[in-house]
């Protein structure tokens, strides 16, 4: 086994690792993380096969190589916005939580009183 | 013992430490540490690149991955501190573990029958970026890539961020619309920190720059040399020697949009002078790419920059 096969199983088992947490974690920031996770391993299997392109003097196929820049640029823009829902989420319920359960007996007291959102809530 | 068991025995090294950091990130106590352990991860990730010959992507990665992406979420922990015991605490529903571990399993090992299946020898556009390098003046046939062959989804990668920006400024409270993002910082004026800021902010802009114009032949590019902008930036507001803009100011919609306007000004221009879309006429291919790249910088940076920084939180009387 050369290095880039090693380091495509490793890819492999990192996105095994983001997808266990993406399931597992109640708490919807773990979740986010554990969705980079599985991202950090597609884009490095994607780095391996760049790897193994390598020819005409280059260390790896540069195409493949700028289309995963450009994914993670994209990737850390939907996490921006992941986040930003997140805490808006946190703001008006009070709970990082997505289970319906947990959203439930947050909104109650507000419910039917705050059309805007958030303003009845701790904005601290 | 030689070159090539040392670099074996680093690859095994970087690769089992990877994986034993994403497990801690995984199964942490609290959001911090796994936070913490997600920016070792990306240092950690960056130095896999380089060992795959990816020298572009490295940069990127500690760059973006680590570093905004952490600085991100280290905010997001603090702010849902409150939130974690009740997180935590929700009763689990049984056998969701069960069926994780196994689809976790499923993923994992199909990809890595995909990775031992891959075809040899592997399919390469490389020489082919070779041969089109020199028409671009570019010697770096990564930024090549990005500026010129795939110049479509680097425009589009720049639109992404724009509208990922709307996204998180329409999550504004009504009454905060046209305030400042992210809460207001405290920091001692004679703190390590504000020390640290002022020394690094002259040594960051012009390793920014160097970033930029050293991307046309070697790694580094617009994009990296924007993420150091943006987190200068994000320094500089931390140590609260600059403040976050208000969002309705004419410079900062204007800088938002300069980066993808003037790509896609370029864009037709090259439709104009007949060599298509995103096309350069090849005496001006350098030229053109370079004024499109100092645009981007700027442009990246404040975008960026005003992601991590998130919705207006404060009115925009609130400065000092």
């Amino acid at each position: 086994m050369n290095s880039a096969t090693w380091y495509g199983l490793v890819g492999a088992a990192l996105a095994g690792i983001g997808l266990y947490g993406l399931i597992v974690h109640p708490h919807a920031l773990r979740k986010i993380l554990s969705f980079n996770l599985l991202g950090a391993g597609v884009f490095l299997i994607a780095g391996v096969v760049a790897r193994r392109g390598a020819a005409a003097g280059l260390p790896g196929d540069p195409v493949l190589q700028g289309l995963v820049i450009t994914g993670i640029i994209v990737a850390f823009a939907a996490t921006a916005l992941a986040v930003a829902l997140l805490l808006r989420l946190a703001e008006t319920a009070h709970t990082a939580s997505l289970a319906e359960a947990a959203l439930d007996r947050q909104r109650e007291p507000v419910a039917g009183s705050d059309p805007a959102g958030g303003r009845t809530g701790s904005t601290g | 013992m030689n070159i090539v068991a040392i670099g074996l025995a680093l690859d095994l090294a970087f690769g089992l430490l990877a994986l034993a950091v994403a497990v801690f990130a995984l199964r942490a106590r609290t959001t911090y540490a796994a936070v913490v352990g997600f920016v070792s991860f990306g240092v950690l990730l960056a130095l896999v690149w380089f060992r795959l010959g990816a020298p572009d992507v490295a940069l990127t990665e500690a760059a973006i991955g680590g570093g905004l992406t952490g600085l991100l979420m280290l905010n997001a922990s603090a702010v849902l501190r409150a939130t974690e015991a009740a997180a935590a605490a929700e009763p689990r529903r049984p056998g969701v573990r069960l069926v994780a571990l196994l689809a976790a399993a499923t993923v994992a090992g199909g990809l890595a029958a995909a990775v031992l299946a891959l075809p040899s020898p592997a399919p390469t556009l490389a020489p082919l970026a070779v041969a089109g390098a020199p028409a671009t003046g570019l010697g770096n046939p990564v930024a090549a890539t990005l500026m010129a062959f795939r110049a479509t989804d680097t425009l589009l990668e720049m639109v992404v961020l724009v509208l990922a920006l709307v996204g998180v400024w329409s999550l504004t409270r009504d009454d905060l619309w046209g305030g400042r993002p992210g809460r207001r910082h405290q920091a001692d004026s004679k703190g390590v920190l504000v020390f640290f800021a002022r020394l690094l902010l002259p040594v960051g802009v012009v390793f920014a720059v160097f970033l930029l114009f050293v991307g046309a032949d070697q790694p580094g590019g617009a994009f990296q040399g924007g993420t150091v902008l943006a987190a200068l930036w994000l320094l500089a507001i931390m140590a609260r020697l600059a403040d976050t803009p208000a969002i309705d100011q004419r410079w900062l919609r204007f800088w938002l949009i300069a980066g993808p306007a003037v790509f896609v000004a370029v864009g037709l221009a090259g439709l104009a002078f007949g060599v298509g879309f995103l096309g350069y006429p090849e005496p001006w291919a350098k030229p053109i790419i370079l004024a499109v790249e100092i645009v981007k910088i700027v442009s990246v940076g404040v975008t960026l920059a005003l992601l991590v920084a998130g919705p207006p939180m404060r009115p925009r009387g609130d400065d000092r």
